[in-house]
């Protein structure tokens, strides 16, 4: 038998157990902090962007689709008039808008035209289009679910990453715009 | 008094989703409802994490459901439903979580476990117990 | 003024509960008489302070004193006066604040009737407690204050949650923190006798009485808490494996399998590193569960977001008293277990298996629980893991336990009289077969119908055995004393339980309907009919009410009225209406206005769902029964241990050997 300090090695077996536990537990708190719980990585990722063809919210006859958007990498930002956190965002892509070296497409998501075009209206418009999903059929193939989302779509059509609630400077700065920057040299 | 004001309204904003899901829908038959109850009850809401898409109240479940309602009239099965919506959602939305390198240690966890704690009470027996001829029959209370 | 006395009353209590521990472990230390009486009037100082801060946080609520930030965040000038009170544990601090109250209750308690304990032992008991005050007080005091202000005071408070405004709930926390801050009473007694370097383990039968009352309270604290879960959350399910739930069930768990390990220390001298182990690990797992729900580290979705120091706090705590403890395990548990020899086949293997199984499955909740936290942590992807995973696994792992649990009173200690089990076993499996086939005749199909039956049958079946053999053997008077007819209620209790988990699992019928008044629906044999909706009111909601009569072939049960009331607050809120029975629930609850007159209604026929209670309740009646055994009433500590009555452990110099 192990012993250690003259005791046997067994006894020590509930403390060894203890300390990894709570090993686990300093990580999670730490990962709660840094980390929204709500957020659950997509896994669209790498992969082609869903199939989708959707009406313009200020041309409602004319479409965008998935096909009319290849050879260019852009935004698709998913917000709704009924959702709080994208009044909290919108400053931020008002800013950014034009610094993003990319479009910026707006989704508005399961929402009544008129009601985005008043929120547009009000708030002030930061996209180069908005594309509507009135019944949210098509956001479900984006596996959306709550809005603001943003996916970064590159020119081929694959979805390059996705960030789930609202867009801050620093997110912009730390996960988004390198991987923005990464995909316009790799595309030249 | 302002952050007061908002503590408030996020109180508020809690406590109205909780109210649960009732949800009306015209099934074929009771056996079509049954296993629909069953799958959504083994799914997760994305937005009210600790609910099943059975339970939950979110809009997000509601589509959902109907979503999941209208692929069994389509005729299909449980298997290829979870597929859709894993596809979409990550395995995240199974409170099943299939077997896979992430979840060795889930799924063995406890055989593990049972095997180790099985094994240290077969030696302790083994060790400690003494063949039944040797142990005085005791008369009186066995208590 | 009085918002501050009650915080400079934590105070006072935070300072007496560091003397209370560290004076009384010093005197038992340095052999010093009066430094070990101390902890009494040390300890019930704390209580009284303790009290008064509870006390004034009632007194805010009953008054409706808002500039409390607490009282203006839970309560509001139309609640209910009784619901006022209840909002003093309504969430975090004042939570805090009933645990403290009720630690101090207990070692007041154990001031009061341990008197006859040897005079160093108790004191190492009273500073234990003082150590797990101390941490809680410190806590309160530093992260949790109840008594803060907020200037100005606002006119109103907002609300109760509304899910707790219910008498279920109102009950619920007092009763499971009873059974959490139970166990801490067990653990400072193998804590005790780990520091005191105890030679004999008779500490264990001073600690039973404590455990068997702990474990009755946290039993019936999760039976609130299921039945409230039943009829408030309005889904009509009864147990979700939650991670708030798992936290209470593991230390039910664990005090289960301690109940066991304790008879047979006490009465054999064996598994006296396992019972110390066991002590550790349900007050471990007590302040496990309160660590889990307290920092928002499973339930992160609740919107109000933890303060980080809080959660922190609780972990170093928690690190501090377990961790400790289990190296003092280490350190001093006795090295060879000792008591009286038995063959393989004996009660005491079987109490044993019964005993890896219990552990097994709070290992397995434990994991399951905690997994997601893996995930994040080892960064694997987010996991969800539910009731598809608990469910199966908790009933592989029971079955044997189930199996084992009609022959572990039938046998001897020491040695089982292997006929007397092969007798048993024919008439067991005669039983539980006969109760299948009257099931089946009677109309029961499924698979889960005639396990339930059968099982259920099984268990009751060797209470019922073994109580006609204790008054066939047992001489007249003799034939129950009150430990073993808590044994038998628990027993008991666990087959009632099993038969409620299992048929309403598999009976139970659930539709969700859009109804105009007038139309009905036939759900099993019950044709509901639905009559519309009016408005009603209560003291701080309105609602519709729905009226819903109910018939069977024709002739009219009852007229339910389920409600959704909307509170002062804004929040919306469901209440079901049940017409309960011993046999089956009938239960409606009210959904959305659908559009022109119709109506969403959920309604369910949950035959024995009762049950799941009443097993429950059983368990804790017998939990408490067992206390009142002669065998608990202490004897003046100072006379040797030769001079105790007939069936005890082994002679005191075979311990003393085994220690070596």
């Amino acid at each position: 038998m192990n012993d250690v300090a003259g005791k046997p090695f067994g006894r020590f077996v509930p403390l060894a157990v203890f300390a990894v536990l709570v090993a686990f537990f300093v990580v999670g708190l730490v990962w709660n902090q840094s980390h929204d719980a709500s957020f659950v990585p997509s896994p669209l990722i790498n992969k082609p962007a869903p199939a989708f063809n959707l009406p313009l919210l200020k041309q409602p006859a004319q479409s965008v689709s998935k096909a009319s958007m290849l050879g260019q990498a852009y935004l698709l930002n998913v917000f709704a008039s009924w959702c709080f956190a994208c009044a909290d965002e919108h400053p931020t892509l008002m800013a950014y808008r034009d610094r993003f070296g990319i479009p910026l497409i707006g989704y508005d998501y399961r929402d009544k035209p008129a009601d985005a075009l008043a929120w547009l209206g009000r708030h002030g418009d930061p996209y180069h289009e908005v594309i509507t999903d009135e019944s949210g059929i098509t956001a479900l193939d984006f596996g959306v679910y709550g809005a603001p989302e943003t996916y970064l779509i590159d020119a081929k059509g694959i979805i390059r990453y996705k960030h789930i609630g609202p867009l801050t400077p620093a997110v912009i700065a730390k996960e988004l715009q390198p991987r923005i920057d990464a995909l316009e040299r790799g595309g030249k | 008094m302002k952050r007061f004001a908002a503590a408030l309204l996020a109180f508020s904003l809690t406590f109205s989703i909780n109210a649960f899901a009732i949800d009306p829908l015209p099934f074929q038959s009771n056996a079509q409802r049954l296993r629909f109850q069953h799958l959504t009850s083994e799914l997760r809401c994305m937005v009210c994490q600790d609910e099943s898409l059975l339970a939950s109240n979110a809009d997000f479940a509601k589509q959902l459901r109907r979503q999941i309602f209208e692929q069994m009239q389509q005729g299909k099965s449980d298997k290829e439903i979870k597929h859709w919506l894993v596809a979409r959602y990550s395995t995240f939305i199974l409170y099943d979580p299939p077997l896979a390198p992430s979840t060795i240690a889930l799924w063995f966890g406890t055989p593990a476990i049972f095997l180790v704690g099985a094994g240290v009470v077969i030696v302790l027996l083994r060790r400690r117990a003494r063949p039944a001829d040797t142990i005085a029959e005791e008369s009186g209370e066995d208590w | 003024m009085t918002p501050e006395l009650g915080q400079l009353a934590l105070i006072l209590a935070l300072i007496l509960s560091a003397l209370q521990c560290v004076l009384p472990l010093t005197g038992a230390w340095k052999n010093s008489r009066p430094l070990m009486a101390t902890g009494r009037s040390l300890a019930a100082g704390q209580f009284v302070f303790v009290a008064l801060a509870f006390g004034i946080l009632a007194w805010a609520f009953w008054i409706n004193d808002f500039s409390v930030a607490y009282v203006a965040q839970n309560s509001n000038l139309t609640l209910p006066w009784y619901y006022r009170l209840a909002a003093v544990w309504g969430a975090h601090e004042g939570s805090l604040l009933l645990w403290m109250l009720i630690l101090n209750l207990w070692t007041v308690a154990l001031v009061a009737l341990g008197g006859k304990l040897p005079e160093a032992f108790f004191a190492r008991v009273i500073g234990v407690l003082g150590f797990v005050s101390f941490g809680f007080l410190l806590y309160m005091v530093t992260t949790s204050n109840p008594f803060v202000r907020i200037l100005p005071a606002p006119p109103n408070g907002a609300d109760l949650n509304p899910v707790l405004q219910d008498p279920g709930l109102t009950f619920h926390p007092p009763l499971l923190y009873m059974g959490y801050v139970g166990f801490s009473v067990a653990f400072a007694f193998a804590i005790a006798s780990l520091l005191g370097g105890e030679l004999k383990a008779t500490w264990v039968r001073w600690a039973r009485p404590w455990t068997n009352v702990a474990w009755g309270f946290l039993t019936v604290g999760i039976v609130a808490g299921s039945a409230w879960a039943y009829y408030e959350l309005g889904w009509g399910g009864w147990w979700f494996w939650d991670p708030v739930e798992n936290a209470s069930f593991m230390p039910w768990l664990i005090g289960a399998a301690l109940i066991h390990a304790q008879a047979i220390t006490d009465k054999r001298g064996g598994l006296r590193a396992w019972t110390l182990l066991l002590s550790i690990f349900g007050f471990a797992f007590s302040l496990l569960g309160t660590f889990l729900v307290r920092s928002g580290l499973l339930t992160s979705v609740h919107a109000f977001a933890f303060a980080p120091t809080r959660g922190l706090f609780i972990l170093v705590y928690l690190g501090v008293v377990i961790g400790g403890s289990l190296l003092l395990y280490a350190l001093r548990a006795p090295k060879v277990t000792g008591g009286q020899p038995f063959a393989l086949a004996s009660r005491e293997t079987l109490m044993v298996v019964g005993n890896l199984m219990l552990t097994v499955a709070c290992a397995m909740v434990l994991l399951g629980t905690l997994y997601p936290l893996v995930g994040e942590a080892l960064n694997i992807g987010r996991i969800s893991v539910g009731p598809p995973y608990f469910g199966p696994l908790f009933l592989l792992l029971m079955t044997p336990l189930v199996l084992a649990m009609p022959f572990g009173p039938l046998s001897r200690w020491g040695k089982a009289d292997l006929k007397v089990w092969a007798r048993a076993l024919v008439k067991i499996v005669a039983l539980a077969v006969a109760a299948g086939i009257i099931g089946f005749v009677v109309g029961a199909r499924s698979f889960y119908q005639l396990l339930g039956i059968t099982a259920s049958v099984w268990v009751m079946a060797g209470v019922a055995l073994f109580a006609i053999k204790r008054w066939r053997e047992a001489p007249a008077g003799k034939r129950y004393p009150f430990e073993m007819v808590g044994m038998m209620l628990a027993h008991f209790g666990v087959g009632v339980f099993i038969a409620g988990a299992i048929l309403t699992r598999s009976m139970s019928v659930e539709q969700d309907v859009s109804m105009r008044p007038g139309s009905s629906v036939e759900v099993g044999a019950y044709a509901f009919q639905f009559r519309g909706v009016s408005e009603t009111k209560g003291p701080n909601w309105l609602a519709e009410q729905g009226s819903v009569s109910i018939t069977r072939d024709g002739k009219p049960v009852v007229v339910l009225h389920p409600q959704k009331r909307t509170y002062a607050g804004g929040q919306v809120q469901t209440e079901a209406a049940i017409q309960a029975g011993i046999f089956r629930d009938l239960y409606v609850s009210l959904g959305d206005r659908i559009g022109d007159g119709a109506w969403s209604l959920r309604v369910y026929d949950k035959p024995f769902v009762r049950w799941i209670w009443a097993g429950g309740i059983l368990m804790m009646l017998g939990s408490f029964t067992v206390v009142l055994d002669r065998r608990f009433r202490l004897k003046r500590a100072v006379e040797p241990e030769t001079t105790h009555a007939k069936p005890e452990p082994a002679p005191p110099g075979k311990l003393a050997d085994d220690h070596a």
